[in-house]
């Protein structure tokens, strides 16, 4: 719009400080986050509400690296949502496969399933689903958490896969079924290569998903061993609320893959958007 | 190549008719199963149980006082003056949150949807508070609201909007607005990235024409923005609701419902009650009646949904 005609200047200047408002409100809270995680302990109070340390230190990035449990919760987290990505990834490509490639009796009934379970509040199965890991005697271990989660992402991977194979045209692998290969081949020289970035963006979704959870978890793990970490980190603020810039360096460490995975979606999230509401 | 060809054609030997019925009718099955077992196991049947749940005495701290009671655990809820309050907290919550998001989530895209210097960068920026983790989110702006290393309560008590700096989330008039900002702060880049979505398909060439016939920027809005996007706009904030009605993992982890019961919604109030009392059967009839009072709403969206589609 802004091409097509001539804008008056004082418009210009009000866009610039909008765009500025706007990213300013969006980091201002990380920032400030980043900020008391580098402030000296002994700082912390007189520098107030200063918008810049007077001191830098990487003391609270060491003392929670080096000597507390938060890296066993890191690495509790890690194993956690990498499982539950890797095992969603794969069976949802597989629902998702399904559902592009084949008309069937059911079908309707088991999109319908599925929707279902994106309606109702997942709250209303965290009682059920103590009593039946405890019945099991998984609590406080993180394979009940990895199918816990892979169960809940496995819908919403689905539809996301099935948008990525609907973007392959069918005639690829029946070329390929045709001069011979079986479906499995057709799909491993064909489909896996096309589809690569597909799966990546749904690893990533559901490694975050996992990642970010916290009622479950808190339901489900109570020992310190187990602790992922959103409960370490919870569990830690209840306990010592007065070390500010330890608790504040283990939120920027929990950051850290949330933001790489940003870095790596971000220019794909409204391209893609964009091509599906075209097309719908 | 021949004999391929001959397999292909009409008249097809039964034993050929059964590996195709195979193919279509067992074939797509073999796929979906991993997913519906899973989704069976941890999730339907899961919910069936707590909806059975809602009508038994479940305590763990009572493990001899279980069983069937019918309707009691509803007839204490109607009682319950906490539900009540929570009953409208959600409401609030839901409203306050969905209202902010969407407002500033439009300005967001429109600003997005023209050109300026940065434009990339910018937009980077902006959708970042979408990867940040909920809990995160939920501690980062209690820091932020506490006076003693937040910067927010002196601001806002240097701009008057405060006596004094003190932490709006101890006080039982304001402390819901803790959370909803929080929640505004997560989710304006949600609400932008599917309107911006939804602006960049409305075609160009409307906007040329209207300006050719002499429109005005604000009626280029109102003519054609707006009706393009009004019944996306509807659905997607209705749906929305219905998320953030469930959403509890901010509310729990910066006041956990308190002070007073003042921020306790449905959602955060199931959770409490099974985790801190456990108190399974209780917390499964809160549940069902937060569950009863969505469908309602998703009746009222199909309603609404209806009318806009037929306009």
């Amino acid at each position: 719009m802004a091409a097509l005609r001539r804008t008056p200047p004082a418009l210009v200047a009000g866009k610039y400080a909008a765009i500025a408002a706007y990213v300013a409100f969006a980091l201002f809270p990380l920032y400030w986050l980043l900020k008391i995680a580098l402030t000296p302990d002994a700082l912390i109070f007189s520098d107030g509400t200063a918008l810049w340390p007077s001191e830098l230190t990487l003391d609270n990035f060491r003392t929670v690296i080096f000597q507390s449990d938060f890296m066993a919760y890191f690495r509790n987290s890690v194993i956690v949502s990498l499982s539950t990505a890797a095992a969603t990834t794969l069976i949802a490509a597989a629902a998702g496969y399904a559902f592009s490639r084949f008309a069937f009796r059911g079908k309707r009934w088991v999109v319908a399933l599925m929707l279902l379970t994106q309606m109702f509040p997942l709250l209303m199965i965290i009682a059920p689903i103590y009593k039946l890991v405890a019945a099991i005697g998984l609590l406080n271990s993180l394979t009940s958490l990895i199918v816990v989660y892979t169960a809940f992402n496995i819908p919403f991977a689905t539809f996301l896969m099935q948008s990525f194979f609907d973007g392959i045209p069918r005639d690829l692998e029946e070329a390929a079924m045709i001069d011979g290969c079986t479906r499995l081949q057709a799909l491993r020289v064909v489909i896996l290569p096309l589809t690569l970035p597909g799966l990546g963006a749904t690893l990533g979704f559901v490694f975050t998903a996992a990642w970010s959870e916290l009622l479950f978890a808190l339901m489900l793990i109570n020992s310190n061993d187990a602790m992922t970490f959103p409960v370490g980190l919870l569990t830690f603020v209840s306990k010592f609320s007065v070390d500010w810039g330890q608790m504040m360096a283990a939120g920027v460490l929990a950051l850290v893959p949330s933001c790489l995975f940003f870095l790596f979606i971000q220019r794909y999230l409204v391209q893609g958007l964009t091509s599906g509401a075209v097309k719908g | 190549m021949s004999a391929t060809h001959a397999e292909h054609a009409p008249g097809m030997p039964r034993a050929r008719l059964a590996r195709a019925w195979l193919r279509y009718a067992v074939e797509p099955y073999l796929y979906l199963s991993p997913a519906l077992l899973l989704i069976c196991f941890v999730m339907l049947i899961p919910l069936a149980i707590g909806i059975s749940y809602a009508f038994q005495s479940i305590n763990l701290l009572r493990p001899f006082d279980a069983g069937f009671v019918g309707l009691e655990n509803f007839e204490t809820l109607v009682g319950d003056g906490r539900f009540w309050t929570a009953m409208s907290n959600t409401f609030w919550w839901t409203f306050g949150s969905v209202t902010l998001q969407f407002g500033l989530g439009l300005g967001l895209a429109l600003l997005l949807s023209t050109q300026f210097h940065g434009k990339r960068l910018v937009q980077a920026l902006v959708f970042l508070p979408w990867a940040v983790p909920t809990f995160l989110i939920a501690l980062t702006w209690s820091w932020l609201f506490n006076p003693v290393i937040g910067p927010l309560p002196h601001w806002a008590a240097a701009l008057g909007l405060l006596s004094e700096p003190y932490n709006i989330l101890g006080d039982p008039d304001t402390a819901l607005w803790g959370p909803i900002l929080a929640n505004v702060w997560y989710g304006v880049p949600f609400f932008a990235i599917t309107l911006l979505a939804a602006l960049q398909s409305i075609p160009s060439e409307l906007y040329e024409a209207a300006e050719i016939d002499g429109a005005s920027r604000w009626q280029c809005f109102t003519k054609i923005t707006l009706p393009f996007l009004g019944p996306m706009i509807a659905i997607t904030v209705m749906l929305r609701a219905i998320w953030i009605a469930n959403f509890a993992d901010l509310i729990y982890v910066m006041t956990g419902g308190g002070p007073a019961n003042s921020t306790q919604i449905l959602a955060t109030y199931v959770f409490t009650t099974a985790f801190r009392k456990l108190d399974f059967g209780y917390a499964s009839a809160i549940a069902v009646a937060l569950l009863g009072v969505l469908m309602v709403y998703a009746v009222i969206l199909l309603v609404v949904r209806e009318k806009l589609v037929r306009v």
